[in-house]
């Protein structure tokens, strides 16, 4: 059970929170999607409702239920229209100051038992609720990409995070259909923390001339049963934000592993990005997102 | 396109376990011969030598030359999560010189017998172990560090990144003091911290020693 009606998702015109719209919303929640970008907004609402529509298609929802939970969906560009919502979940840029500052400015507007989340990747949670007013009332909420296909949900509570609320928002995720796993607020909890290091020791044994990209990628798809190679992985998830993820934990973790390889820095420089630029550790014809 | 072969063995091999379909296929002689747990002899007159690895390069069996070394010889081990049975991957070891025909023999052998080929350097760990190794000791370290459950660790790699099974359940499965093992071997060869076996494959190694 949750205490949890009305949820708001600032940055819901993001890939995140407007996934995240989209789990809240079908869960039966009233969703109130905010961005400070109005016209992203639209742009979300649009393929949040393809989105929905193909869902009726492949007999995942009833016509009725795609109408009840668009008609949940409510856009605002304004931090007023989240005054009455219970959970407030931010997807926004990946910048603690950022963060930092809508936490603030969010506290005087949003009821006092409102509960703040962060779906950041890579920042602490302490930091992020350090003087918003409520740090006994944020928590970390971490999603993955799809949101609205994924059901894993990395929890994490700050160190001044108070039990009830971190129990509160648990029971929300689940509420909403989703999985959520209790980690602690260290560099990239679990996920990131893992693949991260694993994904830079693969660019190494490239430089290394270890093996070439496309053996790598067979050698652990078949050894391990894993969908994709790490290199296929890089690509997907883009060569630039690797060097991004690298940044921010190798300073804090000081984990060699987690040091952007030279490689990773000279292809980035050379314009090769990954699938986005149609060209990183392998080629693609055409640079088309993956995922619908 | 298949390729005959011929095994020369000793005793159990890991890459082909009593029974294995591979055994079955070989000739009684052919210009690829494939050693299991059975010394190395030079043999020019041979189209391809694959001899079986355990963690040791191929080196230690053929001798280097200052990166020049190469010839028909080639490394070869069927890869497994320590007791679990093999898989379908082949990593083929070459060295710098290595003859490019021997290269093409021994890839069709093995994917005659269905297997997968991938060909790596003659680096200790190879490609799978060099990459999943210090992942599973920074997953035992992060687990002593009290990130999350291993349960919790686990369920998060398969269904955040769809992988068949998670970092602690897999390494625990497949042998605490094996992973030990490789990863000693691994840190012998690259002194990288991320190599040295985590704490709890330390101690399952003196346990399995009787200490
Ligand atoms: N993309 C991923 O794979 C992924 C996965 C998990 C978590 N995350 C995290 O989710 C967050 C968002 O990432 P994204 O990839 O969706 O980014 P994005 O750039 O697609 O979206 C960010 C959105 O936030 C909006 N925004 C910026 N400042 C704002 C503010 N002050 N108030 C309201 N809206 C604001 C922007 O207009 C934009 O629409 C980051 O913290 C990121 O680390 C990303």
């Amino acid at each position: 059970m949750t205490g949890i009606r009305k949820v708001g998702v600032c940055g819901a015109a993001g890939t995140m929170g407007s996934g995240i719209a989209i789990v809240s919303a079908r869960a039966g929640f009233e969703t109130v999607c905010h961005d400070v970008d109005g016209e992203g907004l639209e742009r979300a609402a649009t393929q949040t409702a393809s989105f929905f529509a193909r869902s009726v298609e492949r007999g995942r929802m009833t016509e009725e239920d795609r109408e009840t939970a668009l008609g949940r969906l409510s856009p605002a560009t304004e931090l007023d229209a989240l005054a009455d919502c219970d959970l407030v979940i931010e997807a926004v840029f990946e910048d603690l100051s950022t963060k930092q500052a809508l936490f603030r400015a969010l506290n005087p507007v949003c009821k006092a038992d409102a509960i703040f989340a962060s779906n950041t990747s890579t920042l602490s949670i302490a930091q992020i609720a350090s003087g918003c007013g409520r740090e006994d009332l944020v928590v970390g909420m971490h999603f993955c990409l799809p949101a609205q296909l994924m059901k894993l949900i990395e929890m994490s509570p700050g160190l001044n995070t108070s039990e009830e609320a971190f129990a509160a928002a648990w029971a929300w995720t689940e509420a909403a259909g989703q999985t959520p796993v209790r980690t602690r607020d260290r560099p990239g909890f679990i996920l990131n923390a893992l693949l991260v290091p694993f994904n830079n020791d693969a660019i190494r044994a490239v430089e290394a001339g270890v093996a070439s990209p496309a053996d790598i990628d067979t050698a652990i798809k078949a050894a391990l049963g894993y969908r994709m190679g790490p290199l296929e992985l890089i690509d997907l998830i883009g060569l630039d934000t690797q060097i991004l993820l690298s940044e921010a934990f190798y300073p804090i973790t000081l984990d060699p592993r987690a040091a952007a390889p030279p490689l990773l820095r000279r292809m980035v420089a050379a314009g090769r990005l990954g699938r986005k630029s149609g060209r990183g550790f392998h080629d693609y014809e055409d640079s088309a997102m993956y995922g619908a | 396109m298949t390729m005959a072969y011929a095994i020369h063995r000793t005793g159990e091999s890991r890459s082909f376990p009593a029974g294995d379909a591979f055994l079955d296929g070989a000739a009684e002689d052919a210009d690829v011969l494939v050693l299991l747990g059975v010394p190395y002899e030079p043999d020019p007159s041979r189209t391809a030598i694959l001899i079986e690895l355990g963690t040791e390069c191929l080196g230690v069996h053929t001798g280097e030359a200052a990166g020049e070394e190469g010839s028909n010889a080639l490394g070869f081990a069927r890869y497994r999560n320590g007791g679990d049975p093999p898989s379908d991957l082949v990593e083929l070891v070459r060295q710098p010189n290595t003859e490019e025909r021997a290269i093409e023999a021994a890839r069709a052998v093995f994917e005659g017998a269905g297997l997968t080929v991938a060909v790596s350097a003659d680096r200790v760990g190879r490609i799978v172990d060099r990459l999943v190794r210090p992942k599973y000791n920074a997953a035992l370290r992060l687990l002593d560090d009290g990130l999350a459950k291993a349960e919790d660790m686990d369920l998060a790699c398969r269904l955040g990144l769809g992988y068949p099974d998670g970092p602690v359940e897999r390494t625990v499965r497949g042998g605490l003091a094996y992973h030990h093992d490789v990863s000693s071997a691994l840190f012998a060869a690259s002194g990288q911290p991320g190599d040295a076996p985590a704490r709890a494959a330390v101690v399952a190694r003196a346990r399995s020693e009787g200490r």
